[in-house]
């Protein structure tokens, strides 16, 4: 088991693995079906250390801030070693964002160095957000030669002399700053400790190790909380190996399985079930006699990995099945939303266990994993070691409140002790989320008492932040909402957001209207976007400064037929 | 070389195509998204096979935030 007891910094244990692990591999980048490169342990070491030493030149000490806004790739992981070497703070920020609300982000987290790529860069440098935000230093990445930087420097050219000085850290520690949300309202920006990654580090390899000789396909974004453990922390304190891949079109995902002997990967539900759609038509294809045969291995496998998986037996029963996932595959990651049980069930009874669990970002990435003692496909596990959970005021079936105590909770939100103290109450952090805990320890969920939807992607978006594309549209007031926070429902998938309007005096809901919400709605991304109208005769209940009541107004809305008061757009 | 809109009808023609859609139905500045019903994931299957039919290599980079015909084509467009 892993043992990171003695390390007092994700960047101290990282220093220690590239000196372990020196001449493994420990990453491998593709842009299609072309290998960019390979690197070891050790290349690693030489191409993060004169980056370090620059920044330290450049005057960036202890609990300074820096931002990474790049696509999953080496110079990623390469950056943030640096900053860690450098006793520097990590700001990960989302690449899909659009570039106004990477600048809100920078500027709230007081980030002073940014590290990005080109392409980001040429959107962010001329918005108009720039001036706001108190980044000093850019770096980029991957700029054409004699193109014009805007005031940023290129990365690859960023370097002095010498080498840099580790800088220690403590436990407790601020390791980074990663946003769960808030790029239109209220930021949560989640302070994590370097404690809360090393606890979680060795939680999660108890039950999915790393060694060397590991390949782990880094598909979700670096900058989320699950790939920058699995992604990164986990498999690099073990001496594995991350394949980056340049281009997420399906083709050259498939092809990496095989080529490059994916041991593991993550992805969100949507994905995955891509992945199960695209199976399911192979094998309907089959010829009648084949289908036979296969429909029985299958049956087999399932009876011989009912009490546990058998990766030896599987992979000789369903040959070609995993060899088309490269014949090494242990176990794909699920994560970021929830995933539909028969899904989970599908790639199980195909001998490929997937490791369905539940986190937030905020109890540092996962609280339950499928431990697979047996595969349950009807919950998302038990909690990790380490991980204390608790079902508040339980309803007559068990269902309440999620509540998690544990080291892998963040310390908080940045400038927000409030909102603090709403989510971390008696040091337990209250998830939002309802479930139940069966009699063997699983936790099965079953919604949400947030106001907030989690799409198949695994994007959280909460209505405050895009309601401001809505700010002065011609009605007396408008609120958007999740639909089951107004109307609850037992479930964690299909969930939709709505936008609640209440007209001026005898304003009809016209046309005209509608087309103007379908406009502003379009201008936000595909996954943010509102799927209906509910219209409310009422006045919006208020605060005595005039801030909408939410829950109070969900009360009224909640009055209304839930099944037909939304309106299509 | 192709004019901007004649990339822009070879797109929507394959995309009609490509969702068996009936000929006509998509215009330059629909959603995509929304039109098609279509999630991201989809969306880079269809920009496959963009790539294929104009022989060229789109970067990922080059169409996020995209969600229209036209833009799409224009990022095409810019890369003939």
């Amino acid at each position: 088991m892993l043992d990171l007891s003695k390390y007092q910094s994700i960047g101290a244990a990282l220093k220690d693995a590239l000196d372990r692990f020196a001449g493994e591999v420990c990453l491998i980048e593709a842009d299609r079906d072309r290998e960019k490169e390979r690197l070891t342990y050790r290349d690693f070491q030489q191409r993060a250390h004169p980056v370090a030493k620059a920044l330290q030149d450049a005057g960036f000490a202890a609990g300074h801030r820096a931002s990474i806004i790049m696509t999953n790739q080496s110079k990623w992981l390469i950056s943030a070693y640096a900053v860690f070497f450098a006793g520097g703070v990590l700001v990960p920020l989302d690449y899909k964002l659009t570039p106004d609300e990477q600048w809100q982000l920078l500027d709230h987290s007081e980030a002073t160095v940014l590290i990005t790529e080109y392409p980001i860069w040429r959107q962010l440098s001329v918005s108009t957000c720039r001036a706001s935000a108190g980044v000093q230093t850019v770096l980029v990445t991957e700029a054409p030669p004699n193109v014009e930087l805007a005031g940023a420097k290129r990365l690859e050219e960023f370097r002095t002399q010498g080498e840099p000085v580790f800088v220690q850290r403590k436990r407790s520690d601020t390791a980074c700053i990663v946003y769960s949300s808030g790029t239109g309202g209220r930021p949560k920006a989640c302070m994590m400790t370097h404690e809360n990654y090393l606890e979680q580090c060795v939680a999660l390899t108890s039950l999915y190790p790393f060694w060397p000789g590991v390949r782990y396909l880094s598909i979700l974004p670096t900058n989320h909380a699950i790939d920058f453990m699995v992604g990164f922390f986990g498999p690099f304190t073990c001496g594995a190996a991350v394949v980056h891949l340049r281009t997420l079109r399906p083709e050259y995902v498939r092809e990496a399985f095989p080529k490059y002997k994916i041991t593991y990967v993550s992805l969100v539900p949507l994905v995955l079930k891509n992945l199960q759609k695209g199976l399911q038509a192979r094998f309907d294809a089959l010829p009648q006699g084949k289908r036979r045969v296969f429909d029985a291995l299958v049956a087999i496998n399932k009876m011989l990995t009912r009490s546990q998986p058998r990766l030896g037996v599987s992979r000789l029963l369903l040959k070609q099945v995993h060899e088309a996932f490269g014949g090494e595959l242990r176990a794909i990651i699920v994560g970021g939303a929830f995933t539909e049980p028969q899904t989970l069930q599908f790639f199980y009874d195909l001998g490929i266990p997937v490791a369905n669990g539940y986190g937030l970002t905020e109890a540092g990435t996962a609280i339950t994993v499928n431990d697979l003692k047996p595969f349950r496909a009807d919950t998302v596990g038990k909690p990790l070691p380490g991980m204390e959970v608790r079902i508040l005021n339980p309803s007559g079936d068990g269902v309440g409140e999620v509540a998690v105590r544990s080291k892998t909770v963040m310390a908080g939100y940045l400038n927000d002790p409030e909102l603090t103290a709403e989510t971390i109450v008696d040091g337990w952090l209250m998830t939002g989320d309802l479930g139940k805990l069966d009699e063997h320890g699983h936790l099965q969920l079953s919604g949400r008492k947030k106001n907030m939807i989690v799409t198949e992607e695994g994007k959280n978006i909460y209505p405050e932040d895009i309601e401001s594309v809505f700010e002065g549209l011609p009605v007396k007031e408008f609120c958007v909402f999740a639909a089951n926070y107004i109307w609850p429902k037992r479930s964690m998938t299909g969930e939709r957001l709505v936008l609640a309007l209440h007209l001026e005096q005898g304003q009809p809901y016209s046309d005209e209207l509608r087309r103007e919400i379908n406009a502003r709605n379009q201008r936000l991304l595909n996954y943010k976007r509102i799927h209906g109208v509910v219209l409310l005769e009422e006045e919006f209940p208020r605060t005595a400064s005039l801030k909408i009541k939410r829950n109070v107004l969900a009360e009224l809305l909640a009055e209304l037929d839930g099944s037909t008061a939304v309106l299509p757009l | 070389m192709r004019t901007l809109e004649q990339t822009t009808q070879e797109v929507l023609d394959l995309a009609t195509k490509h969702f068996q859609l009936p000929v006509g139905s998509l215009a330059p500045e629909d959603d995509f998204f929304r039109k098609l019903g279509i999630d991201s994931l989809q969306t880079l299957e269809m920009l496959s096979r963009l790539e294929n039919h104009f022989g060229i290599e789109l970067p990922d980079y080059e169409v996020q935030g995209v969600s229209d015909f036209k833009t799409l084509a224009e990022r095409i467009q810019s890369r003939l």
